[in-house]
């Protein structure tokens, strides 16, 4: 039963994690390899926040997103707008910012684990004779609840379809008058909040650490490529593959082979079926 | 000046010298001959006389020698990139296996360093070619992915199964017999490596490689292999990774899972960034400067990391041709603004 159960909430957290990468991907063709610097960003925003500011925490967590959204779009705005078409170049300098916002935290003072954002409700409780804590039980809750806002805001609302638009033909969205760069902004800051709203539910399980966000990057490519890259349907049923996978993995095998999981799953996915399990890219775009 | 570019353009054309010089009226004059030798003698008299400059700083001996390491790595990562067309993420990956090979090599087999390192280059880059077979029929952003996940994963598995000591790594192997040995080792490997590559890749088969990167459809088309000039492509490039990686190694006498460290994959293509893609001498040049940069920062702790990441961004958003392509236009050619 606590297969079911942990492999529930890690199966969410890893969805949750992968949503923005995704989100920004399908919309851009952007793979944003800052997405765990961002994560780890709003983690330690909201806490200088409430502890060094003494913020009320809902106070706390809501800016911290709007200044991860803010960074997210300025990153596009001013870097990876002028290398838009370049895959290459996109991932490097989307990964070197990425790094400097990673090590400028440790040097500014993000180091040890006496880092910790209180949780949103303390103690645990017994569901179906195992015992869980109330953080994950929201973990589980907030995963399902943002899938459905996220489904909610692409197929009802005006920029959540233009945004759409832009994922499924860029040109014929913009002869719609759908400004590409205006929704790859808007789908960096959205995404860069997904990253920081996962980060602020999934970071009160343990401490904020600066390794957090290659961890939580790794994660997010696996899940992404697991389900085929910029496929949102994918990214959710990866995220559930893989973080059944991991569970049974640490249960049966040992808690190092976790991480192995995940990279066996990116190889042999892209060996086997490089679009992934949902791809919509073309066979001959990615391999001969 | 805004007046001045919006009727004006900027035209640029080959100086003289240049232009004799691609003849046979190369060997004509002693100026050509300066001309076209003194930006090689530069480079190479440089590396070779670097070792000797720098006894009298040995602190920046061991800089020079890591310099040479990241150099290798770089000039393979830009072979790979630009004329294979294949862009590897894990450099990290070629150095831990070749650290690893010639560990092993040495401490179990009692193997010598001189025998060791070129031993653990071929073996080593056998290795990576086998593994990164499967991988081959991929491009683009997804090898670029797979390629990132395998020193991660090559380093968990040592972690997980507690093989080749571990955590720990392998510790007390034999050193270079003296620090002229380890210099001059890594620069004439540098220096050769660097001339093979400039030539092999205007040879014809150098012609087929740049056919794979710009249309392997067409290479196809023409019976070639693609799959076998992909597959001996990576065994170049990562055995110039194992080299630097077995060197690296009895340097600091121990092997070990920092090898296989994201800073091996990330500072050979922020060198290639900075010295310009495509021209493999390039690579050299932003090593050069890249960990001469990153000692001089080394007071700024974590922070260099950032600073490093930096400048990387800001080269490749303006000023993405890098270093060697922009001297070589600068050498090559004038400028002038000429009215439209």
């Amino acid at each position: 039963m606590d297969i079911v159960i942990y492999g529930m909430v890690t199966s969410c957290s890893l969805a949750l994690m992968a949503l923005g990468f995704t989100l920004v991907y399908g919309v851009s063709r952007l793979p944003n390899f800052a997405h765990g610097a961002l994560y780890v960003l709003t983690g330690y925003l909201a806490w200088l926040l409430l502890k060094r500011v003494g913020l009320p925490y809902p106070v706390a967590m809501i800016l911290s997103l709007v200044v991860t959204g803010i960074i997210g779009a300025a990153m596009y705005h001013f870097v990876l707008a002028r290398i838009r078409g370049m895959p290459i170049s996109e991932i490097i300098a989307s990964y070197a910012i990425g790094l400097a916002i990673l090590e400028g935290m440790r040097w500014f003072g993000l180091r040890g684990g006496t880092f910790r954002l209180p949780p949103f409700v303390d103690g645990a409780t017994e569901l179906l004779g195992v015992s869980v804590d109330f953080q994950r039980l929201i973990v589980v809750g907030l995963g399902v609840v943002m899938v459905g806002l996220l489904w909610l805001f692409v197929s009802k609302t005006k920029l959540g379809l233009a945004l759409k638009g832009m994922a499924q033909d860029e040109r014929a969205a913009m002869t719609l008058g759908i400004d590409s760069d205006t929704m790859a902004v808007v789908a960096m800051a959205l995404g860069s909040m997904l990253a920081g709203a996962a980060a602020l539910v999934l970071l009160p399980l343990g401490s904020i650490v600066v390794e957090a966000g290659y961890h939580v990057l790794i994660m997010a490519v696996a899940v992404c490529i697991v389900g085929g890259l910029g496929s949102w349907n994918g990214a959710i049923l990866a995220a559930f593959i893989i973080g059944f996978a991991q569970i049974l993995t640490w249960k049966y095998f040992g808690a190092h082979y976790q991480v192995v999981v995940a990279l066996l799953a990116i190889i042999v996915t892209l060996i086997v079926r490089p679009s992934g399990l949902f791809g919509r890219q073309k066979e001959l775009e990615e391999r001969v | 000046m805004a007046n001045q570019k919006k009727d004006h353009r900027k035209e640029r054309l080959d100086r003289g010298i240049k232009v004799r010089t691609d003849g046979v009226y190369a060997i004509s004059h002693w100026t050509e001959m300066t001309y076209l030798l003194a930006p090689r003698a530069l480079l190479i008299g440089g590396l070779l006389a670097a070792p000797l400059i720098l006894s009298y700083f040995p602190y920046w001996q061991r800089v020079l020698s890591i310099i040479c390491i990241y150099a290798l790595l770089a000039i393979g990562f830009d072979f790979l990139a630009n004329y294979v067309g294949l862009v590897s993420l894990g450099g990290g990956f070629y150095v831990g296996v070749g650290a690893y090979c010639a560990a092993l090599l040495n401490s179990h087999l009692g193997l010598p360093p001189i025998v060791t390192v070129p031993l653990a280059t071929l073996i080593g880059g056998i290795i990576c070619t086998i593994l990164f077979l499967p991988c081959l029929p991929l491009r683009g952003v997804y090898f670029a992915i797979v390629s990132l996940m395998f020193p991660l994963l090559a380093a968990r598995i040592i972690e997980a199964l507690n093989i080749f000591g571990g955590t720990d790594g392998i510790m007390g192997l034999d050193g270079f017999s003296s620090g002229w040995v380890e210099q001059y080792v890594l620069v004439c490997a540098l220096l050769v490596s660097l001339f093979v590559l400039r030539r092999l890749v205007i040879e014809d088969v150098g012609l087929v490689f740049r056919g794979v990167k710009d249309n392997d459809q067409a290479v196809k088309a023409s019976a070639i292999n693609i799959t076998t000039y992909k597959g001996i492509a990576v065994f170049i490039s990562s055995a110039l990774g194992c080299l630097g990686g077995a060197t690296l190694a009895h340097i600091y006498n121990w092997a070990g899972l920092s090898q296989f460290g994201l800073d091996y994959s990330i500072i050979p293509i922020a060198a290639t960034v900075v010295g310009g893609g495509g021209t493999l001498v390039g690579p050299v040049i932003g090593c050069i400067l890249l960990v001469w940069l990153s000692e001089e920062l080394r007071d700024l702790g974590t922070l260099r990391i950032a600073v490093y990441a930096l400048v990387l961004t800001a080269f490749i958003v303006f000023k993405s041709e890098g270093i060697m392509n922009f001297a070589t236009r600068k050498y090559q050619q004038f400028e002038r603004w000429v009215h439209i």
